[in-house]
């Protein structure tokens, strides 16, 4: 194939370095071998910091010894998203930080396509480059046209350059892939979202339902520690997982759902509790539209009807319904965070709104609280532009309730045959490899190979630096400062992140990187500052605290100014068009989407075939942190579950190793060892996600294991919000090596 | 003073945050470690039991390794903390052998390495690195001698067991079932 672009293997340029494969040789003995005793904390040096080894952004110091290194970093006690604990990623971030792989200098593409390399260049000519191209691009095609796809802290100072020059197509893969559909959900039954951390109140609850949220294989910290906390209270779980999850293995009750199904468990819930009069009919009374409407729709969701769709007893529908019943309102149906999963994952979510309306969960005390946040003001600056169209005027005519925009709408809009009204035609990828992030890889190729230009910026040489015009290396978290953190939480806090040590290598701060890219494009009216610092200063100032405050202690409180709960029977406005609680979506029925949650049946795999369940490790951050020595080796590899059933019908044993091949012929490009185990269904097979990576510059992860998201190429787009659902992708295990092209590096 | 440990397999998540904080923590070497995760998994679909296990050296108090080290490296110390002095361990693996729990692991600089449970810091009044860091309050340290102990009423209010009795060590790790 003739493309504008080769993939490039970033190992080619290490300088005589060889490709660490073995990840105890790597150091030659401790971890800081300079350093034998532990450190003594009295005379160590402490930095606060804010964790970005996941979004989760858990407050902490970062400690280090005589020789300057940062040898360990503990949680900040007062921090409400880490209570003084991080969980391992955060308690091994110094590996990120001592990863000899890292990225260390610009990197820019050169040759004629075919022959392509990378060359190491100055900052300034990195920088010139990308403020020349983002020029061009914007002259001709206007700045619209450039599209920034991004995650995490970073993002932020992104944003701003793209507000600053005039666009607005911005998007997250955590909000097609995750948050989105939830959001949706929860917006169209209480006028409010549901943002993070989630105001669950667990601490209080005495029942917690999770549907396919695996805590404690998430390490979401706050709610791993609240959990456990519950659990220590005598706090019921029941768990809606076709897989025996830690968080199954800890619940009194594990329901264990022929995937695909959970809107008919949902559905015969909500039966449950209103025909039985199980439900607060007080609260419904007064804060609720449609209740009368949904009791007529749940008619026939009767759990017998459930149990031919879920696989689930009838009697366990109920006795779970009584068990939720007789915690209200103290009970949560627990979200989850990872929502996309069968393109009608609004539709789920809302049915998880719904019945902790029916419980009178929202606003509280064990249910739902309602979180409260510091305004901190903005540094001042001018008005930005008003761009000429937006990520809306490409997804609002299809799908309608989107809020934000959605990375694969972005993608659709940026192939050469888009049949969307705007075109994409330049990338800003930041902080989030989109190779493994985003389903259907060959799209997201196709697409990267019509972009005029792309700009990668990242700590790691992950896969879509291979695909980049230039790769500007960011610092780690822990030689940086960032924007303030303002957390949304029972009590109002602000958190900073300095720099625990100077930048390594050539590397440099996202706050810098994006303001010298903004005054090359003469934006200095957006960038009336010196440095972050004076930023940071400033809006410190506005509330009452200061740089030099909070260098001490890192985070810091303040009041609330509403309470916490509703009272009973206290007034409230929601926020939708009826100003209740809508059982009965009038948003959605305007939009002409199910007005009420609807079952409708999905795809199931044919003979031979097994549904793709894939999840997480808890010492992993997605694909982040497979690399990082430290967490590496808790998991350097992932391992196919197979249930022993079908273990033994193909002839398996636990250790060896398979390839997969799902339904539209795709092969993994490694094999996976297969692990035998009763914790997974007949009907499908667990992949942890994250593993399995091809760019041999990360020479701990590449090749170990097999990457989910490289079998996820059937993609069920929720119809609401235009998320990603991922999980109607099907396999077939193959013992035999596939004869097929060799990996792509 | 009698120190011990409590490890509660019913909160346990196996997240190995607690391998990880001992590894910077005590800086040990990648590719070892003083503690580690043990799962177990029993009966079948769907009915299941998992046990989740953070395992460290047991701090025993009748010790086969300090029996068999012909230096005296191996030795306890107050409130029955099991230790290896470093240079004056020859690097024998005799108390490797003798360890029922695989506990204690060659170091590269040839001495051999466990679980101290964190005496430098547990002196100082502080938890261990691993009892610190557990996001789900896991694991208890704390001083049997004392009646009123978090540690000690655990004990006496949960069912617990200890590994391999049958071995006659008399762990100071218990394990609440
Ligand atoms: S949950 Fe873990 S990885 Fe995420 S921010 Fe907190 S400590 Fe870091
Ligand atoms: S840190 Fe706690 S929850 Fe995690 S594995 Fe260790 S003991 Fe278990
Ligand atoms: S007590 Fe200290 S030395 Fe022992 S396992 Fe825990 S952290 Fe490691």
């Amino acid at each position: 194939m003739k493309t504008r672009r080769d993939f490039i293997k970033i190992s080619a340029l290490a300088a005589g370095g060889l490709a660490v494969l073995k990840p105890a040789l790597s150091f030659s003995s401790g971890f800081f071998p300079d350093e034998e005793v532990p450190l003594d904390e009295s005379e160590a040096q402490r930095t606060p910091t804010i964790c970005e080894v996941c979004f989760w952004n858990c407050a902490a110091f970062a400690y280090k010894d005589r020789k300057g290194k940062v040898q360990k970093i503990i949680g900040n006690d007062i921090d409400l998203h880490s209570k003084g604990r991080l969980c391992p990623r955060g308690t091994g971030g110094p590996g990120m930080l001592y990863d000899k792989d890292r990225l260390k200098k610009p990197l820019l593409r050169v040759g004629k396509p075919g022959n392509q390399k990378f060359k190491e260049v100055s900052w300034e000519e990195a920088l010139d480059f990308v403020a020349k191209k983002t020029r061009e691009v914007g002259e001709k095609y206007g700045y619209e046209s450039i599209a920034l796809l991004d995650h995490g802290t970073t993002a932020h100072h992104f944003e701003h350059l793209f507000k600053s020059f005039g666009s607005d197509n911005t998007a997250e893969p955590a909000i097609a892939q995750c948050l989105g559909a939830r959001e949706a959900g929860f917006i169209n039954t209480y006028g409010a979202g549901i943002g993070s951390p989630e105001p669950t109140d667990l601490r209080n609850a005495k029942c917690l339902v999770l549907i396919g949220s695996h805590i404690g294989e998430n390490m979401h910290n706050g709610i791993v520690q609240d959990m456990s906390t519950g659990l220590d209270r005598g706090m019921t779980v029941i768990t809606v997982d076709p897989r025996f999850s830690t968080a199954a293995s800890k619940s009194k009750f594990w329901l264990p759902i022929k995937p695909s199904t959970d809107i008919a468990l949902l559905l015969a819930w909500m039966h449950v509790l209103i025909y039985e009069d199980l439900y607060d009919k007080d609260y419904i009374e007064q804060y609720a539209y449609g209740f009368d409407e949904l009791k007529a729709h749940v008619r026939p969701f009767t759990p017998e009807w459930a149990y031919t769709k879920t696989d689930i007893p009838p009697q366990d529908i109920r006795k779970t319904a009584y068990e939720m019943a007789k915690a209200a309102p103290s009970v949560v149906i627990h979200p989850g965070r990872h929502t996309a999963w069968y393109g009608d994952d609004t539709q789920r979510t809302r049915a998880i709104a719904i019945l902790n309306a029916l419980l009178g969960a929202w606003g509280k005390k064990g249910g739902y609280y309602f979180p409260e946040k510091i305004r901190i003001p903005r540094f001042p600056h001018p008005k930005y532009p008003e761009p000429e169209w937006t990520w809306k005027d490409i997804t609002k005519d299809k799908y309608k309730g989107a809020f934000t925009g959605v990375t694969n709408i972005l993608i659709d809009a940026s192939l050469p045959d888009t049949k969307l009204k705007h075109k994409i035609k330049a990338w800003y990828v930041v902080a989030t490899n989109l190779i493994q992030s985003i389903p259907d890889q060959e799209k997201t190729k196709k697409a990267l190979q019509n972009m005029e230009f792309v700009v990668v910026v990242d700590t790691m040489p992950t896969e879509i630096t291979g695909y980049a015009d230039v790769v500007l290396p960011e610092c780690t978290y822990l030689e940086r400062y960032d924007y303030l953190r303002t957390t949304r939480h029972k009590i109002p806090q602000v958190a900073l992140r300095m720099p625990a040590v100077e930048p390594m290598y050539d590397t440099k701060p996202g706050w810098w990187i994006s303001r010298e890219i903004g005054l090359r494009l003469g934006l200095d009216k957006y960038f009336p500052w010196k440095d972050i610092e004076e930023v940071l200063d400033w809006q410190l100032k506005q509330v009452g605290s200061s740089l030099e405050e909070m260098k001490k202690v890192g985070v810091k409180s303040f009041e609330r100014e509403e309470p916490l709960y509703l009272e009973d029977g206290e007034d409230y406005f929601f926020n939708t068009n009826t100003g209740k609680i809508e059982l009965y979506s009038t948003d959605l029925d305007a939009m002409g989407y199910d007005p009420m949650p609807v079952y409708r049946e999905h795809p199931q795999p044919e003979d031979g075939f097994y549904r793709l369940i894939y999840g997480r490790v808890p010492m992993h951050t997605f694909g982040r942190t497979i690399n990082n020595p430290l967490l590496n080796e808790l998991r350097d590899e992932n391992h196919l579950w197979v249930n022993p059933k079908i273990a033994k019908l193909l002839d398996l044993k636990t250790g060896q190793e398979v390839w997969l091949r799902n339904q539209d012929g795709v092969v993994s490009t490694f094999p996976v060892k297969v692990r035998i185990t009763e914790r997974i269904r007949f009907d499908s097979v667990y992949l942890p996600h994250g593993f399995g990576q091809k760019n041999k510059k990360m020479g701990r992860a590449y090749g170990r294991g097999a990457a989910d998201s490289e079998m996820i190429t059937r993609v069920e787009i929720d119809d609401v919000t235009g998320g990603t659902g991922m999980r109607g992708n099907f396999v077939e295990i193959l013992v035999e090596k596939p004869q097929k092209e060799e990996a792509e590096s | 003073m009698r120190y011990a440990m409590a490890m509660d397999t019913k909160k346990c998540v196996g997240c190995g945050d607690c391998v990880v904080a001992c590894q910077t923590e005590n800086n040990v070497p990648l590719g070892y470690a003083r503690d580690w995760i043990v799962e177990k998994v029993e009966g079948t679909y769907p009915s299941l039991n998992l046990e989740l296990r953070s395992e460290r050296c047991n701090h025993c108090e009748n010790t086969p390794c300090v029996r068999t080290c012909p230096t005296g490296a191996s030795h306890v110390i107050e409130g029955g903390i099991v230790k290896v002095t470093h240079d004056e361990c020859i690097g024998c693996g005799a108390c490797i052998q003798a360890c029922p729990y695989e506990a204690r692991y060659f170091h590269p600089d040839g001495y051999v390495d466990k679980c101290t449970f964190c005496d430098h810091r547990t002196s100082k009044g502080q938890d261990t690195a691993c009892v610190a860091v557990c996001p789900t309050h896991s694991l208890t340290f704390g001083d049997l001698d004392d009646e009123n102990s978090p540690i000690s009423k655990l004990l006496r209010n949960r069912k617990w067991k200890t590994l391999a009795p049958e071995a006659g060590t008399k762990p100071n790790v218990y394990f609440l079932i």
